[in-house]
């Protein structure tokens, strides 16, 4: 088996110890990745796995062997640029942009689990669509700290995309 | 982290082979196993990654929901059973952590998650009855206003975080674990064990048993999950409530209340349950059935509150649910 | 006279050799101020495509061949000795290259102190690095490990076995109390300020507060560890850093290790978040002594915990404040005096009483800060260092008072401005408090607040307004350079160490050269982060964007003189001064005559010059001493309190801003809404868990310290006047810090006002409602 990490087949690590984080940052020097507390409380390390948003420090390399990993550098390119990372730079939805790789990986598949009617915990009535609304959108995206205080760029860029979306 | 090893368990049998092993540890999630781990706190040799066993939620024979303890706590908060029929189970594990966290854990993971301490997770600064039994406990006389205000012991007032419990808590819910004799279930209620004086005793699991599935009863009335916490998301509760509530002809016929982040383990608050049932819901009958509840408590000056807090948002919670405005 | 003090006044006096006429006392405003073309526009930032494609390489990131990776040991007790240090399991454990304790550290030097007057002193610590088996602080670093891989070291690390001998440590706030210490001086002010007879004045007002306000210490927490990438090259050294001085860092490492100043380089591209953390610790001192030893380059993440043990934050205040009034309303009297931690081996003062003598006019002042002595590892600036905790204790006195005498907290701070510096008597330089006030007012709908507390409700939450000022004082570093390179194709490059950490250092700074030229921003480059390039200032105190202003119109006045030169008399500026032309429309050009205009191109090409390279530093700050010069704020907020779990949200928040001109609007109100973030933390959530029997900070998680997260941030609305400061550069004063100023008391007297319950203690956590 293997790991399929931006659509690139990459052996699991011997020591099972490595993180995916580790792996993405340290051998395969997929920087786009970040290291903020490396204890599940940031957010910033967040990739895809299989298309669920997941925190590479706190999953081991060996865990992701057969799945599919897309971090930030997959997600979009300079010369096509995935629209949360354009609306982020027209939004200004970040300052230091340690936090941002993580905020978008983890935007991008916020707005599919809202388009496939997950709940949060403060959708009012759980049995129905949810809709990303600026407070659904903010409890979505409070696993990815921020200490700059681009809080109100990163929501008004998701909820652009989601808006281009929707039309 | 100590070096060690990662195997994949494809089955239940395999899973109860390798656990057998000394020093192997199941592996979830990871979310609270790896950073366990990474701290020192845990210190297995090999791990067995069990989150190929059942993931399935269905409806079982009896009318109760089958999750197998593989599923992932988002797979079973965004399960249409789950919202239509326990939204309070639903808001619980939306309550819990972040997405990502969610996306990761597994139900069988969430019973077996270790308490958030402040001293249990400073294994080099601090003592602590749970990591090292004996060694004191650092917590009281520190900081403990997450700590337990009721069926803690002098060895320990660590609470037990999970959102996720509490509610399983309230629903009557069994878990049913598999061991090298066959399986058997544990009601969650009793699933996890208060500290007395061997606090590193958390749970019923026997060395070498493993976490089959949840089964969680219907319940046929309303219920809801409100989770009290420092910060409005991503903080682990002062104090939450997991409540249930069917009224006939104006009075209780069936309540269910469970408590979070005030005891060691998820409580429930059968003697508040009791006091409760058959009576019309005001705030003199919930007053009088915190108090039964709270009889035993033993706060702390940095926790006190948290009794107070329970009751006013125990109370909030079932005017919600009974509609009232009271 | 504190080091500091003595040392700014110094660095003026030495510099006072070229000084410029502009904005100095009776010359006129920066001519840019008013004719700006990209200044003010509302560009993205530079760095923008590489940060949201994860391009942007941080210290951390640098590939290096050979690499080996450190772990920390950290101590667990508060004071003692290291009587058993057994590092023989880690030395065996597979991968591992050494490990590093006091026995075997090269002896080096203190870490010179944070100063001014000798540039290579950036410590925060003047503690000994691994030079004895002596225990200073809870936390302190006591060894490293180097290995092959992370897993390897972190694994080892563990495996070190240490017994001390245990002694008493000085821990506690109160019992420091007995013998705390009067500093003469707070940075560059006098300490100890008496006007009058303040208590006098107190007891006999018609209106009187006097309470004591308390505020926890607060750390960082920027969301990038801190980490260096070390490589040894024979004698010289390259240090990949996450550092907000890095011109500084390089000499001061140069000078520990006994290097010749340029054969230390210190890069630092890109910083993820500093925030005043982000300065010269033990690690990087550490990681650079374990890369000689080990014979291999070298990285050293700290892991989340090793930033709290080893980096320190904003100490816990104690502070009183008592405002007297006369039956109009005005100040007879203010008193604010109080204790925070400064441990003799720490270089920061909590400034907490600075905005207390800019603020308002008063018949008398008593202020004072008195420091206490612990075993702790020193504390440093944080952003707004004093003037975010000290704000909140005088504006919350403020609304105090107000609510007492049964005014409006607008109008009692109306009849209160002052109009020139109320201790100094200096001339303000510009001031427009009152307005932003009444613009915030009128955009906040202000008029919705009702005075009686408790009044709005909407179910079960109580709805609360309250406001507050902000206050931070303008600096502008001594020694900020850079190099300018103006090229034949018309194209130019800015070059200085600046740092880079999401002010949008380089965005803003060729915006304005760009102005500064009369070049389009797509010709111009801006190079920072590189100890290699021009000394650039450190970025602190919110004056990196005015120093570096001033540099560059410096370097524009010499190439101006030097194009001139060039020019000769074959072009249309022949015989024109310096004084007689400006740079424009991609050239130089005569101010009176718009026909006399010569091209960069031409006049490079005519003199056959590929470029003109010219190096300038920016003029001595003497506006500082001359003007009071402060950037302000109103902070308005509403916040929802539940009437039943005491739960606090921000609903809204507005900043209404008076900086003097704003550069880039969008880079700008991107700043002014992170202080204000960072102030809702300190406000509600934020608090360093330090256990006073152990001497340890039990909370060293981003779990369970709470900064705030998406769904605690409301929108903001920022504002500003924009009148410009005709004593500065661009017109332009510091933005960075005065966010977080006045959001505490902003918050704080919003809650009164939902529920007639004063919090006069940090942070306002649900249990101190119900």
């Amino acid at each position: 088996m293997a790991i399929r990490i931006n659509g690139q087949e990459v052996a699991a690590p011997q020591d099972a110890r490595v993180s995916l984080l580790d792996l993405l940052r340290e051998q395969l020097h997929l920087t786009g990745t970040k290291v903020g507390c490396n204890q599940g409380a940031c957010g910033a390390c967040t990739v895809l796995v299989d298309g669920a948003r997941v925190l590479s420090c706190l999953t081991l390399a060996a865990q992701a062997d057969g799945r599919s990993v897309t971090t930030i550098e997959g997600l979009g390119s300079a010369e096509a640029p995935h629209p949360l990372q354009s609306a982020f730079i027209a939004h200004d939805g970040f300052q230091c942009g340690y936090c941002t790789p993580g905020q978008i990986c983890a935007a991008a598949a916020m707005l599919r689990e809202i388009a496939a009617g997950v709940p949060s915990y403060v959708t009012a009535d759980l049995t129905a669509p949810a809709l990303p609304t600026r407070d659904e959108i903010r409890e979505r995206m409070s696993g990815n700290l921020c200490r700059c205080g681009a809080h109100n760029g990163i929501v008004d860029a998701i909820l652009r995309v989601a808006e281009e979306q929707a039309a | 982290m100590n070096p060690v090893t990662y195997h994949r368990a494809a089955s239940v049998a395999q899973a109860l082979e390798s656990s057998a092993a000394p020093g192997h540890r199941l592996l979830g999630g990871g979310t609270n196993l790896v950073d366990l781990m990474r701290k020192g706190i845990e210190r297995p040799t090999g791990l067995i990654d069990v989150t190929q066993l059942s993931e399935t939620i269905a409806l079982a024979e009896d009318g109760s929901l089958l999750v197998g303890a593989a599923a992932r706590n988002s797979a079973v908060a965004a399960h249409p059973l789950v919202r239509s029929r326990t939204p309070m189970l639903a808001r619980a594990i939306l309550a819990g952590a972040s997405a990502q966290v969610r996306n990761m854990a597994t139900i069988g993971g969430n019973l077996m998650q270790r308490t958030r301490c402040l001293y249990f997770q400073d294994e080099a600064g601090s003592r602590c009855n749970k990591r090292d039994p004996g060694s004191g406990c650092d917590a009281y006389g520190g900081f403990n206003r997450y700590h337990a205000v009721i069926g803690g012991s002098p060895a320990c007032i660590a609470v037990h975080p999970s959102d996720m419990c509490v509610a399983l808590a309230a629903f009557d819910a069994r878990v049913r674990v598999a061991g090298a004799s066959g399986t058997r279930a544990i009601a969650l209620v009793d699933f996890h064990r208060l500290p007395g004086d061997r606090p590193d005793l958390e749970t019923l699991l026997e060395p070498g048993e493993v976490i089959e599935a949840v089964e969680i009863p219907a319940f046929a009335g309303p219920s809801a999950y409100r989770k009290v916490r420092d910060r409005a998301s991503y903080a682990f509760a002062l104090v939450s409530v997991a409540a249930g509530l069917v009224i006939e002809e104006g009075r209780v016929a069936d309540i269910r209340i469970a408590f979070g982040g005030i005891a060691p383990k998820p409580w429930r608050a059968f003697r508040a349950e009791a006091a409760l049932r058959g009576a019309a819901v005001t705030q003199a009958a919930i007053d009088a059935a915190m108090a039964a509840e709270f009889a035993d408590a033993a706060p702390l000056p940095g926790n006190a509150f948290k009794i107070d807090l329970a009751g006013r948002t125990l109370s909030a919670l079932l005017a919600e649910l009974s509609g009232s405005d009271r | 006279m504190s080091r500091m003090q003595n040392a700014v006044i110094a660095s003026v006096k030495t510099a006072l050799g070229w000084v410029p006429a502009q904005w100095l006392p009776g010359g006129t405003p920066d001519p840019l101020i008013g004719r700006s073309a990209a200044i003010g526009r509302q560009d993205n930032r530079l760095d923008g495509p590489a940060k949201v494609g994860g391009l942007a390489r941080f210290s951390a990131e640098v590939p290096l061949q050979r690499l080996s990776y450190a772990a920390l040991v950290y101590s667990s007790i508060v004071r003692g000795r290291i009587t058993r240090l057994d590092t023989a399991a880690a030395e065996a454990t597979p991968g591992v290259i050494l490990v590093m304790t006091h026995r075997n550290m090269p002896r080096i030097g203190l870490v010179p102190l944070i100063g001014v007057t000798d540039l290579s002193a950036v410590g925060n610590s003047s503690l000994p690095i691994l030079q004895d088996a002596t225990i200073r602080y809870n936390g302190q670093v006591v060894a490293a490990v180097v290995a092959e891989t992370q897993e390897q070291a972190d694994h080892a690390a563990s495996l070190i076995e240490i017994d001390y001998a245990a002694e008493p440590g000085k821990t506690r706030f109160e019992e420091a109390k007995t013998d705390a210490r009067t500093p003469a001086s707070i940075l560059i002010e006098k300490n100890h300020v008496s006007v009058g007879n303040a208590e006098r004045e107190l007891a006999a007002a018609a209106h009187r507060v006097d309470n004591v306000y308390r505020t926890p210490g607060q750390n960082h927490n920027a969301i990038e560890l801190h980490a260096v990438t070390v490589a040894w090259d024979g004698d010289s050294l390259v240090v990949h850093d996450t550092i907000q001085m890095v011109a500084s860092s390089a000499k001061a490492l140069a000078k520990l290790f006994g290097l010749k100043k340029d054969k230390v380089r210190v890069l630092s591209p890109f910083v993820g978040g500093g925030f005043g953390g982000k300065g010269l610790w033990d690690h990087q001192v550490v990681a650079v002594a374990a890369a000689k030893l080990a014979g291999r380059p070298l990285r050293l993440v700290l892991s989340r915990e090793g930033v709290y043990r080893i980096v320190g934050g904003r100490s816990p205040s104690e502070q009183r404040v008592a405002l007297g009034a006369d039956a109009d309303g005005r100040f007879t009297a203010i008193v604010h005096t109080g204790y925070s931690i400064m441990p003799p081996h720490g270089a920061c003062p909590e400034q907490y009483s600075l905005c207390t003598r800019a603020l308002y006019r008063s018949k008398s002042f008593e202020i004072l800060q008195r420091h206490l002595d612990l075993d702790i590892v020193p504390n440093t600036y944080m952003r707004a260092p004093g003037e975010a905790i000290g704000t909140f204790a005088v504006e919350c006195a403020v609304d105090e008072l107000a609510h007492e005498m049964g005014i409006d907290p607008i109008e009692l701070r109306r009849r209160n401005e002052p109009d020139r510096h109320p201790i100094h008597g200096s001339p303000f330089s510009q001031r427009a408090l009152i307005q932003a006030y009444e613009q915030g007012a009128a955009r906040f709908g202000w008029v919705r607040r009702q005075a009686e507390p408790g009044t709005l409700r909407d179910g079960e939450w109580r709805i609360g307004l309250g406001c507050a000022s902000g206050s931070f004082p303008y600096a502008r570093m001594p020694g900020a350079n850079v190099r300018l390179t103006l090229r034949s194709d018309g194209s130019a490059t800015i070059a200085s160490s600046a740092q880079e950490m999401g002010m949008g250092t380089a965005t803003v700074q060729v915006q304005h050269a760009a102005d500064r030229l009369g070049l389009p921003v797509e010709a111009i480059g801006f190079e920072l982060g590189d100890s290699a390039l021009p000394a650039g200032p450190m970025a602190g105190g919110s004056s990196q964007t005015v120093s570096l202003a001033a540099a560059i119109m410096a370097a524009s006045e010499k190439l101006t003189a030097e194009l001139l030169r060039l020019a000769g008399n074959d072009s249309p500026l022949a015989g024109l001064r310096a004084g007689d032309v400006r740079l424009l429309d991609g050239g130089i050009g005569a101010i009176e005559d718009p026909s006399r205009h010569e091209s960069y191109r031409s006049i490079l090409a005519r003199a056959a010059r590929d470029e003109i390279v010219v190096d300038a530093a920016g003029s001595a700050p003497l506006e500082m001493l001359k003007f009071a010069m402060h950037s302000s704020s109103a902070i308005f907020c509403e916040v929802r309190v539940s009437d039943v779990t005491g739960e606090i949200r921000v609903e809204r928040m507005l900043g209404s801003f008076d900086c003097g001109t704003i550069l880039n609007p969008k880079t700008a109100a991107s700043q002014f809404r992170g202080g204000m973030i960072m102030g809702l933390g300190l406000a509600l959530t934020e608090e360093t868990l330090f256990d006073e029997r152990s001497g340890r900070i039990m909370n060293a998680t981003l779990a369970d310290y709470h900064i705030p997260v998406h769904l605690d941030v409301p929108e903001i609305e920022v504002m500003w006047t924009g009148i410009a400061d005709p004593r500065s550069p661009l017109g332009a004063r510091g933005i960075g810090e005065i966010g977080i100023t006045g959001v505490g008391a902003a918050i704080a007297n919003a809650v009164f006002n939902a529920t007639g319950k004063r919090v006069r203690e940090l942070p306002i956590t649900l249990d101190k409602l119900l």
